[in-house]
């Protein structure tokens, strides 16, 4: 979002305005040396909120764990809500102002954004404190805040949670809408979609943050003074640390796991960029089936890892040009099985480990490597053979060139029933009618060129350069490798339909 | 992944003094509670139900990040310990009701794990009864009348009272559980400690924070502030528990990863694992605590993912037994994989370092040489001038090499892990 539609210019603005309004009556409020006054409160918890988002830019806390991530803004929704309880509207929409507005910002333009979180949170913050006072809230506190009254006052429990919990229900409501508002005007998403899934995900995390906000009024009245209060926070500080080490440490398994398929490529240079864009076609399948969350995920797995077991191929087989012998052919069949190996141990892939091994059975049961045949077929197996199929044919080979996806199309429908699933084939379709298909996703896809250069980009990278690979010249071009049984791809490799299958590049 | 664990039939003495002083503790507690009657059931009712709840929710299997199993039962017991007032009347349960209420409820919480046929977390229950002991003995001169209680008075100053005998007590349960750590694996103390009371700044604060907050707000709000002060604690050792699945998974991940070499017969089987556990033994032989022995244990997975990359596999993937510009070519190579995977950056500095003599080696690229060569001499299948087959004569071949190649100090460190836990000669193929 470089350029700032005029839509979402108005939109921010009319929040900026709507802000300065909640905040201005704080000059009724007394003022500042009135020791009685809202303006110590309102000091410290803004200093306080401030404190809290700023880490989020200067990385307090990652010194210990090099590269960890800094915690995320608007984890300390507690502090507001703890202000909206305690303070007057106008002087708790004050107290998010400072905080929002050096808080980390995740993408550009950082300004715009700062000042659009600063006008929301404050617009949501005063109108949480609303509904808590129209809830008699500040009553059901109990307490005392400043020195010198009367005994302190019991809160009155089980009601105050009833206007904490309407405050908190406000603040997100409003959060919700705001936000909404500006995926409408500054994304440009239709205005049926932009609430959708908004308010659903935040309600929990928002009905703990009340409690803690809660949770920091009583202290913050109490006796033990706002520095109980901090107690509080301590808890959440630590619970948004490890959510964000956990995203770290996430992030780093992804890596891990593209090393693995990395790994593959050193030894397998023909099938760049064929792992991830499996992984996507099976993922694309898996929508089309009415899968969503986790095991869309995992057949998304599956399907980057199928071929991991290509590891355990000796590397002078999986890079040899020209015709396979029968036993060569045999050690290349055993991929599925090196691959179950390779994955055993990896808890979280379940079902797609049985994807990896079966993903070269057929329907007819035909396949390998144990000729299941039918529904004895796993269901992932299924769906990543098709989107192996799929991306082998429409990718460009070094001894064939691309197919067009509607020819790949065609060729599946023709094996569907025999090699493959129906249902999965139709799958695949539909999702291709719905978001198309973009072959080229790495730099030496060049696309369906008539010769296509020999992997120079591997050669370029350490690991390339040091390889102790017999290469051939660059520009000699590959001898085609016919009948290879190294794809899903049809027309079905029997001995008898070899020499029917039409010369490589020959297709239209 | 375990260290090597000598486990002895008879628990070392220290074992036994901790459980017994922790059984004499209990027995006391609960025998004056049953003599005297219980003061204000209804308090020590809400406390007893929380901590029984805090360990219900507990795991099963304690992962290393997760130093306190069940933290709500520890903020609950700990607040029960400091409770001073309640709703603003003085709260009269003495140390010893306290002990005994943690008790009962934790051998109530402990019931579904009897179900289903594991014994009774003893170290866990006698650090929880020890702490909460040593918490209420500190905490009751502060609230006996007439002693300092009247000093510390009832403002700010109650709160940083509770906060600093948080601490102490903390600090108290850190010196236990790595005594008990000690006693049970015989890693040197120091390093045990300090991992313990690093553990302390993550879980550790938080309940802590969460014991003080739940004392203070029982004493302002009465009970109600039991179930709404344990929500935070609740998603803090949520996250804990995500945190720990995806580290367990990337583990799983790398030792996959670790696992490729042999599948693809550049190296034999079970090298990758075997060299991984001694290297992380002989780590903390030699004092690396932490995350230097994650980098290490992670760099031993890994070393020889290098040798992908070789059209031809190396004989029994033996490297300690190839020329040393191979040795490094292959290491280079490795390194150079291992970058892509998103381990810190340490570990392919390991890799890539593993050829080199030991006198320009990080230590634990050090450590993963020595095994590594130690594991190749014990399963090399050839005899002769190049090869070796005992596990005594490996440790006599690294000791010759100790000039150059071997750090001295790492080869005797190798020499007594194995020592402890019987030689056990890599399996040949």
């Amino acid at each position: 979002m470089n350029a700032i539609p005029g839509a979402a210019r108005a939109y921010i603005c009319c929040a900026v305005l709507g802000a300065l309004a909640c905040v201005l009556p704080v000059s009724a409020l007394p003022g500042p040396l009135d020791p009685d006054g809202p303006w110590p409160a309102v000091l410290l918890l803004g200093t306080l909120y401030a404190l809290c988002e700023a880490p989020a830019r200067c990385r307090f806390l990652g010194r210990s764990v090099r590269g960890s991530v800094p915690v995320t803004a608007g984890s300390f929704f507690p502090v507001l809500l703890a202000a909206a309880f305690l303070l007057p509207p106008a002087a708790a929409a004050l107290v998010a102002v400072p905080g929002a507005l050096c808080g980390r910002v995740a993408q550009r333009p950082a300004g715009v954004r700062r000042v659009w979180r600063a006008a929301q949170l404050a617009i949501a913050t005063w109108a949480a404190a609303r509904a808590h006072r129209l809830l008699d809230g500040p009553a059901a506190l109990g307490g005392t805040a400043h020195p010198g009254h009367a005994a302190p006052g019991i809160p009155d429990f089980p009601y105050a949670l009833l206007p904490a919990g309407a405050g908190a229900l406000v603040f997100c409501l409003v959060l919700s809408a705001l936000d909404g508002g500006v995926f409408v005007t500054a994304e440009r998403q239709p205005v049926r979609t932009a609430w959708r899934g908004l308010l659903g995900r935040s309600l929990a995390p928002y009905g703990a943050h009340a409690l803690a906000g809660l949770m920091m009024a009583v202290l913050w009245r109490s006796p033990y003074g706002p520095l109980s209060a901090l107690f509080v926070l301590l808890p959440m500080y630590i619970s948004c640390w490890v959510f964000a080490q956990y995203h770290r440490e996430r992030a780093a398994h992804q890596a891990t796991i593209r090393a693995l398929v990395q790994a593959v490529d050193l030894k397998d240079r023909y099938t760049r960029g064929h792992s991830e864009r499996v992984g996507r076609a099976s993922a694309m399948i898996a929508r089309e089936l009415g899968m969503d969350g986790e095991r869309l995920e995992v057949l998304r797995f599956a399907g980057i890892l199928h071929d991991v077991g290509k590891l355990g191929v000796p590397t002078r087989v999986l890079r040899k040009d020209g015709p396979l012998t029968p036993q060569e052919r045999r050690v290349i069949e055993l991929h599925p099985e090196y691959g179950h190996e390779i994955v055993r141990g990896i808890g979280f892939l379940g079902e797609a480990r049985l994807a990896i091994l079966h993903h070269h059975e057929r329907l007819d049961g035909s396949g390998y490597p144990y000729g299941l045949a039918g529904a004895e077929i796993p269901e992932f197996a299924r769906v990543v053979a098709v989107a192996d199929a799929f991306d082998a044919m429409t990718s460009t080979r070094s001894y064939r060139r691309a197919r067009p996806v509607a020819t790949a199309v065609a060729e599946l429908r023709r094996c569907a029933g025999t090699q493959f699933d129906p249902r999965m084939v139709r799958a695949l379709v539909r999702a291709l009618d719905r978001y198309g298909w973009q072959t080229a996703v790495t730099s030496d896809e060049t696309g369906s060129g008539p010769e296509p250069p020999p992997h120079p980009p591997l050669e370029a990278t350490a690991a390339g350069a040091l390889l102790g690979a017999p290469r051939k010249a660059p520009g000699a071009p590959a001898a085609p490798r016919r009948g290879a049984p190294r794809e899903n791809v049809p027309p079905p490799l029997g001995p008898d339909t070899l020499r029917r299958t039409p010369p490589p590049g020959g297709r239209p | 992944m375990n260290p090597p664990k000598t486990c002895s039939p008879r628990p070392a003495p220290t074992v036994a003094a901790v459980h017994g002083a922790a059984l004499v503790l209990a027995v006391l507690g609960l025998g004056w509670t049953l003599w005297h009657g219980v003061t204000e059931p209804r308090t020590a009712l809400a406390f007893g139900v929380l901590v029984t709840v805090g360990e219900l929710v507990r795991r099963s299997a304690t992962l290393p990040v997760e130093r306190e199993p069940a933290p709500l039962g520890a903020a609950g017991a700990l607040a029960y310990a400091l409770l001073g007032q309640s709703a603003g009347r003085p709260a009269e349960h003495g140390v010893l009701q306290t002990v005994a209420v943690v008790v009962a409820a934790v051998l109530v919480g402990a019931v579904p794990q009897l179900a289903r046929g594991r014994g009774p977390a003893r170290d866990h229950l006698a650090r929880r009864v020890l702490t909460v002991g040593f918490a209420a003995v500190c905490f009751q001169p502060f609230v006996a009348p007439g002693a300092w209680g009247t000093w510390v008075g009832e403002g700010p100053w109650y709160a940083l009272l509770l906060l600093l005998l948080l601490m102490l007590t903390a600090l108290c349960d850190a010196v236990l559980a790595a005594l008990l750590l000690r006693a049970r694996t015989r890693h040197p103390y120091g390093p045990l400690l300090r991992d313990e009371l690093r553990a302390l700044m993550g879980i550790g604060s938080a309940v802590c924070a969460t014991g003080a907050v739940m004392a203070l707000g029982v004493a302002v709000a009465g009970l109600w502030a039991l179930p709404v002060f344990c929500v935070p604690l609740l998603l803090t050792q949520l996250s804990f528990r995500r945190y720990a699945a995806v580290r367990t998974t990337y583990g799983q991940t790398i030792a996959s990863l670790a696992r490729a070499t042999e599948i693809a017969g550049y190296t034999r089987h079970g090298h990758a694992h075997r060299v991984a556990e001694l290297s992380r033994a002989v780590g903390r032989e030699l004092g690396l605590s932490g995350a230097e022995l994650t980098v290490l244990e992670h760099a031993a997975l890994m070393h020889d993912i290098g040798q992908l990359s070789l059209v031809d596999p190396v004989p029994d993937g033996a490297t300690a037994l190839l020329p040393v510009a191979e040795q490094r070519r292959i290491a280079l190579l490795g390194g150079a994989v291992v970058r892509q995977t998103g381990v810190p950056p340490a570990v392919a500095v390991v890799v890539e370092r593993q050829a080199d003599p030991y006198r320009e080696q990080p230590l634990p690229a050090r450590i993963v040489r020595t095994v590594n060569a130690y594991d190749d001499l014990t399963g090399a299948r050839t005899s002769g001038p190049s090869g070796a087959s005992g596990p005594l004569s490996a440790l006599e071949r690294l000791r010759l090499g100790t000039g150059h190649d071997y750090q001295p100090e790492v080869v005797e460190s190798l020499a007594r892990v194995l020592l402890r836990g019987g030689l056990t000669p890599g399996r040949a193929g």
